[in-house]
């Protein structure tokens, strides 16, 4: 069978910390990097809190699992797309996120933003776009 | 056609183990193939073999184990998850220093890329959870 | 791409019914199961908004419906009634399936 390459796109609508959804939802994400596909994040509703920069987990004694995002460049994982309107109705702005970059092997190693703010309804055609979601 | 059959959640706390089961059956009596049921999550509760519910409750457990018997179904268990719950195969036990096992026999204790693999060969991915 | 959207959340009580309506587009096809089949009832805060989406295609699991003491009558116009079978049928006719969970 030819090698297939699939659209695989992993919907981020929960909030880390409170359930461990998110953590190993990142796990699949990154043992998912070594299979050759095409993929995207996609945070919506909740999920846009499992960006947010200047998380501290000493007091819960819980792992900070924040710094895992920055790495995801490295692994190739660099289109990460943010809900506008999920920020907005949480008085967050694209601002309040970690600065998630990747460097552009064909261009010199140029950092560029992983990071891409999309509306509701732009974020409805990249999911119609896909081959897999998977939800955590 | 091929589906992949993803479960998040634990057997009794959520319906999702339950659906997913149905779900499968059926695919099954339809004709299609399932290429695998991976369990995640508190998913990885599913393959115990420890579990012992009221006996005029379903035995979630022995139910995958049975359809497995019946259509060779693969189902597996996320080492990763399983490793913080407490799910343990003689290797994980002999790697980690314990002195029980809990797998059912007809589950199998493997890594995320099963899940991956398993999206990337079959036709659909149905994802059961909470 | 056609999408099976499935949402097994009640309506009433977390986002995923509205999450799921917000991006279920022209043409896709909305499967509510477990609790989310409490989306379904005729009358319910969640009816206008399964009058609302334009071009998508409503079903309910009629085992979850049953499960709960909702029959058929309680179920809003126009959503298709359908078995585990008729969700494997739904999940083989479109492309993929997204669950809102």
């Amino acid at each position: 069978m030819a090698e297939q390459i699939k659209n695989f796109l992993y919907l981020n609508r929960r909030a880390p910390y409170g359930t461990i959804y998110a953590w190993e939802s990142l796990e699949v994400v990154l043992i998912g990097a070594a299979f050759d596909q095409k993929v995207s994040l996609a945070f919506l509703d909740d999920g846009v809190f499992q960006i947010v920069k200047g998380q501290d987990t000493k007091g819960v004694e819980m792992k900070n699992f924040s710094p895992t995002y920055s790495a995801l460049g490295d692994y190739d994982v660099n289109q990460l797309y943010v809900e506008r309107e999920s920020l907005e109705e949480r008085g967050l702005s694209i601002d309040d996120l970690m600065h998630l970059t990747w460097e552009d092997e064909d261009e010199d190693w140029a950092e560029k933003d992983s990071i891409r703010v999309v509306s509701r309804a732009e974020l409805a055609r990249i999911i119609e776009q896909q081959d897999v979601v998977f939800s955590f | 056609m091929k589906f992949a059959i993803q479960v998040n959640e634990g057997p009794y706390q959520h319906q999702a183990t339950d659906s997913a089961y149905l779900f499968t059956r059926a695919a099954l009596e339809k004709g299609h193939e399932i290429f695998r049921v991976f369990f995640y999550h508190d998913g990885v509760g599913n393959g115990t073999r420890l579990t012992t519910p009221p006996q005029d409750d379903r035995h979630i457990v022995n139910r995958w184990a049975d359809l497995a018997e019946k259509h060779d179904l693969d189902l597996v268990v996320c080492v990763a998850a399983a490793q913080r719950r407490g799910m343990v195969d003689d290797g994980e036990a002999e790697r980690n220093g314990k002195d029980a096992t809990n797998i059912h026999p007809k589950f199998r204790i493997s890594g995320l890329g099963q899940l991956i693999e398993a999206a990337v060969q079959s036709d659909r991915l149905v994802v059961f959870g909470d | 791409m056609s999408e099976l959207h499935t949402v097994n959340k009640s309506p009433f009580e977390k986002s995923s019914f509205d999450s799921c309506m917000e991006h279920a587009l022209e043409g896709s096809a909305v499967l509510l199961y477990e609790d989310g089949v409490y989306a379904a009832i005729k009358g319910s805060a969640a009816e206008g908004k399964v009058k609302m989406a334009q071009g998508v295609k409503f079903y309910a699991l009629g085992p979850d419906l049953r499960a709960r003491g909702l029959s058929d009558e309680r179920v809003t116009d126009g959503i298709e009634i359908v078995d585990y079978a008729g969700f494997v049928d739904l999940a083989a006719e479109h492309d993929k399936v997204v669950a809102w969970v």
